[in-house]
């Protein structure tokens, strides 16, 4: 049992412990899951400490364990779990928002049994998927922490679209996700007979040696583009997105915006851009286009928001176009800031829908126009929030900033990205700043309405989720060299796969053919 | 051959399980005129158990499924893989479906142990069409499920909607069988062939005979009506309505089952020429009747005919592995049946004991199920989300399979991205109408009657073998996978393919 098992297990134990727990001892349900997910954090933690020191395996994955028994030789699935520089901070992070979002589900006062049995079995699916070496379980576990999503939303929701909202959210990610399936399986058969597997670093490294002949680059690689870039809210497959976290319960919101999103990411990352070098340098161009309709779009929508998780539904829209822009730099600054950016979202994200859950909780309402001068009663939520919302607009200091830079600087480098560059940040520091900095004067400042007198600040024990999340933005900003000394190694294998004088020929053959 | 030669080449031996389970059936006829009516409820469950006996016997070598690569009949009746699978299948579901008929007896008004035989006949046919490989057989085998089946379904003589279902299932049954002997005729007539075996042979010849392919075709018609597949689906939701609970649970498995049977084994071992042929014909039926089967479904507020609809769907899925006309889509296919197996009945498990004293099975019925019963809802959701395909249960990765199987074919023919993606709308469908049952067991505003729900220990039994099934398949694959593979690889074996 090594520490990656048990960091991913010991949720979806805790999940199955809470079946047999009577229905009325709520007290017990509540400590199992903040139990299991604070040692789950602990565990993730203690990983990220050791991590630099872990021995290594022969493809660059540290703490590298098999689950006997699960898989199948035959097809060559096996659940391999393995660390390296690209997820480790995403576990770390996973962990951590997970254990926030168990605080902040104070809000959940009906059938808590189910909720915290749902919760516990998506952390678990989350952190397994981030941590899996193997296609097959890569997918398998999106899926176990996708399913409760749907149920959370649609039984645990708010809002008078909430019925619309879990239809549109389960339509589109049901789709997405299974659009990437078929390409993770048309990929998996692009193996010899022989030698099919599901391992990742064996898939990368046959990919590495043998190309995959392009005809099947150019069908797979669009698969697994739109099929996570629907479950990323890539422009223009983002409109589920604002919607669904309006709807959703803080804990959900909190745990889908900031983890379960960076699963499509993660895949491209993972195994679209070292596999199928040649289609992802013809798709970039396309993608670094895309990423703008996310950036401005996303942005202006978030403008004209007038409901406070709308506006920061939008504002995550808005927050995935700088990491595509980073995919699309294809080099190693801008790849590694895509890294950091989705880390740095997922604290943020958290932290948005914590606190707006917070906001809901005490005024009863969303609607910016009828709330305000929350910040003399809400010292502690009005502090919090404006951080959040300077972070958002990539303000130093924070982990955002960092990513956010780092992708601006690897974008840059590249000519043809240069325009798609400059209106990026001109999304990033205008739109981004006009949009985030109107909310905290519509919620936190001017009068505060006499219906609003009877509210409170946050107890101690509710600081903690955000004072842990803030800790990490700041952490993470402060000292990025945590993570970008753990990620460069792996995004520079990538973009060596991704750019080698293989795929240069590949497609400048591609190109010919036209 | 003289008469003696042909008495030898019977070789009894091979269908001792056969006669096994028709001679329980027959001493149940029997033992049912001693019994008193209050013992009678034991034979169901003595059944069961000699039925599940037989199962775990024919893992070990006593049984006829031991004797692997032998034929019977002068070649008639085969004991392969294929059919070892096929039995074991079909013994642990009717040994399960007995357990869920003793539950139901209540409703049934009198005869309630010749409901008990007519089960384990209708099982006798099943176990005879896993080895049919001559069309006599498979026609015989035909006939002794689906006539007992038009006696079963309309066994609660009371009800209308019984004997309605059972009119429809007659009419219709009679019409597919038809078509079925006119189908065996014309293949006869223009071959003069039997024996899949030998008809194999000769089929590639008469690739361009238009009787000989008349024939196939009304052949297949016969079988597209077993496992219900668009366009001869049409009974479907109505049986399933109306026939008694255990019933439509042996309908929506065993039958089901035998028709992919004989299915796999008329393409593959008799006609293989022709079937590698006919892929768009089979790729256009499984993606229609994805499509069918699922949007049909989703504005269904009877239970039963909601299942009814998922079972047209999932015979589309399970077509998508006849279709893909590969090993691993066969194996696919195999697989998928075994989890279909757990993942019904558990839901009809929980149909039968929540709603057995309903008139009508209402998704409604089920309201306040969390309260009245956590085990059976907690079923039930597992059943649903099994069925809608979500992981870690058995028909998530089912669907994987096959899906993985149809893209495997892609390269060959494109249409096949096109199925693959059909399947995938399909599944996207379901989860629409899957979840409302789940809702109406959890979330339902009003909640008509708070009773608990007993369980008795048999049924406690049913359920867990269910749940345990549908992990098992989901979790740990590699030993099902191995004995599915086993048994294709009889069908890889022949010529032609």
């Amino acid at each position: 049992m090594t520490i990656l098992t048990l960091i991913f297990l010991l949720p979806l134990l805790a999940a199955i412990a809470l079946v047999a727990v009577p229905r009325n001892y709520n007290v017990v349900m509540r400590g199992v899951a903040l139990a299991a997910t604070f040692v789950t954090m602990l565990l993730s933690v203690v990983m990220f400490i050791r991590f630099p020191g872990a021995p290594v395996d022969a493809s660059g994955y540290k703490f590298v364990t098999t689950i006997p028994g699960l898989g199948a030789e035959v097809l060559g699935i096996a659940c391999k779990l393995g660390v390296d520089g690209l997820n480790v901070g995403l576990v770390l992070m996973g962990a951590v928002v997970a254990f926030a979002a168990a605080c902040c589900a104070f809000d959940i006062r009906e059938r808590q049994k189910e909720f915290y049995i749902l919760l516990l079995t998506m952390t678990g699916g989350i952190l397994g998927a981030f941590m899996s070496l193997d296609l097959f379980f890569f997918y398998f576990f999106h899926e176990l922490a996708l399913v409760p999503t749907f149920i959370m939303i649609g039984v645990w929701g708010h809002g008078e679209r909430k019925n619309y909202a879990t239809f549109q959210i389960t339509l589109y990610l049901s789709v997405g996700a299974l659009l990437a399936l078929i390409g993770l399986v048309a990929l998996y058969l692009q193996m010899p007979p022989d030698a099919r597997t599901f391992d990742i670093p064996a898939l990368t490294q046959h990919f590495a040696a043998n190309p995959m002949a392009l005809s099947a680059q150019n069908f797979i690689f669009p698969l697994l583009l739109f099929g996570f870039g629907i479950l990323v809210s890539l422009w223009p497959f983002h409109s589920w997105a604002p919607l669904g976290y309006g709807s959703a319960p803080a804990a959900t919101a909190m745990l889908h915006a900031g983890v379960l999103k960076k699963f499509g990411l993660y895949g491209l990352i993972r195994v679209a851009l070292p596999m199928m070098p040649a289609a992802a340098q013809s798709w970039m161009h396309i993608l670094a286009w895309l990423c703008l309709g996310n950036i401005l779009y996303a942005g202006w929508v978030a403008m004209r928001q007038r409901d406070l998780n709308l506006l920061i539904g939008n504002s995550s829209v808005a927050h995935m176009g700088f990491v595509f822009l980073g995919m699309a730099s294809l080099n190693v600054i801008g790849l590694t800031g895509a890294v950091l950016i989705m880390v740095a979202h997922g604290f943020l994200a958290a932290l948005f829908f914590g606190l707006s859950g917070y906001i809901r909780q005490q005024t009863g309402t969303l609607e910016m126009s009828a709330l305000g001068g929350l910040a003399k009663p809400l010292r502690f939520v009005a502090v919090a929030l404006t951080m959040a919302a300077l972070a958002g607009c990539g303000l130093p200091g924070f982990a955002n900033f960092v990513g956010e830079v780092t992708v601006f600087f690897g974008a840059w480098q590249k000519p043809e990205l240069q325009l798609p560059t400059v209106l990026a940040v001109w999304g990033a520091l205008i739109i981004g700043a006009v949009y985030m900095l109107r909310m905290v004067r519509a919620v936190m400042h001017g009068p505060l309405r006499p219906s609003l007198a009877g509210v409170t600040d946050a107890s101690a024990w509710r600081k903690v989720p955000h004072v842990l999340l803030l800790a990490s933005l700041l952490v993470f900003g402060f000292f990025p060299g945590l993570l970008t000394e753990k990620i460069r190694p792996v995004t520079e294998r990538i973009v060596a796969a991704a750019t080698g004088p293989d795929v240069g020929a590949l497609v400048a053959v591609a190109r010919d053919g036209r | 051959m003289d008469l003696a030669g042909k008495f030898l080449t019977m070789n009894l031996s091979l269908i001792s399980l056969e006669i096994a389970v028709t001679a329980l059936g027959l001493v149940m006829l029997i033992a049912d005129l001693w019994l008193p009516p209050e013992r009678k409820r034991w034979m169901g469950y003595g059944a069961a158990v000699a039925l599940g006996l037989l199962f775990l016997n024919t893992f070990t070598s006593h049984c006829s499924c031991a004797l692997v690569g032998q034929s019977a009949f002068g070649g008639m009746f085969v004991q392969d893989a294929l059919s070892v699978f096929f039995k074991r299948f079909f013994l642990l579901a009717g040994a399960l479906v007995l357990v869920l008929a003793v539950e139901f007896a209540d409703r049934i008004a009198g005869g309630i142990s010749e409901y008990y035989s007519l089960i384990v006949f209708a099982l006798a046919g099943m176990l005879v069409a896993a080895s049919a490989n001559d069309f006599t057989l498979l026609f015989v085998s035909i006939e002794l499920i689906t006539i007992t089946f038009y006696v079963l379904t309309s066994f609660t003589r009371g009800r209308v909607a019984s004997l309605e279902a059972g009119v429809k299932y007659l009419i219709l049954g009679a019409l597919a069988s038809a078509f079925m002997v006119f189908g065996i005729a014309l293949v006869w007539g223009t071959t003069g062939k039997f024996n899949f075996g030998d008809l194999a042979m000769v089929a590639g010849k008469f690739a361009d005979n238009k009787i000989f392919l008349s024939g196939v075709l009304f052949v297949l018609v016969g079988l597209g009506f077993k496992i219900a597949a668009f366009p001869f689906q049409i009974w479907t939701p109505d049986v399933y309505q109306g026939a008694p609970t255990p019933t439509t649970a042996f309908l929506a498995v065993g039958s089901k089952a035998a028709g992919f049977a004989l299915l796999l084994r008329f393409l593959f071992s008799a006609i293989p020429d022709i079937t590698a042929q006919w892929a768009s014909l089979l790729i256009v039926i499984s993606g229609v009747t994805i499509l069918y089967g699922n949007l049909c479904a989703l504005p269904q507020r009877n239970l039963k005919r909601l299942l009814g609809y998922s079972s047209i769907a999932h015979a589309g899925y399970l077509l998508l592995g006849v279709a893909a006309l590969n090993g691993a889509g066969q194996s696919a296919l195999l697989y998928y049946l075994g989890g279909y197996l757990f993942t019904v009945l558990a839901a009809f498990a929980v149909i039968t004991l929540v709603l057995r004293h309903l008139e009508s099975e209402d998704v409604f019925g089920l309201a306040g199920l969390a309260q009245r019963s956590p085990t059976l809802a907690a079923t039930m959701t597992l059943a649903m989300a099994s069925l809608a395909g979500i992981p870690p249960l058995a028909g998530f990765f089912g669907k994987f399979l096959l899906i993985k199987a149809i893209v495997e074919r892609g390269a060959a023919h494109p249409a096949y991205y096109a199925l693959a993606l059909v399947a995938v709308v399909g599944v996207v469908i379901s989860i629409y109408y899957y979840f409302g049952v789940v809702r109406a067991m959890y979330w339902s505003e009003t909640v008509a009657d708070r009773s608990p729900v007993t369980l008795s220990w048999p049924a406690r039994a049913v359920v867990g073998v269910c749940v345990a099934g549908m992990f098992w398949l989901g979790l740990f694959p590699r030993t099902a996978l191995g004995w599915t593979g086993e048994a294709v690889r009889v069908l890889n074996a022949l010529p032609g393919m």
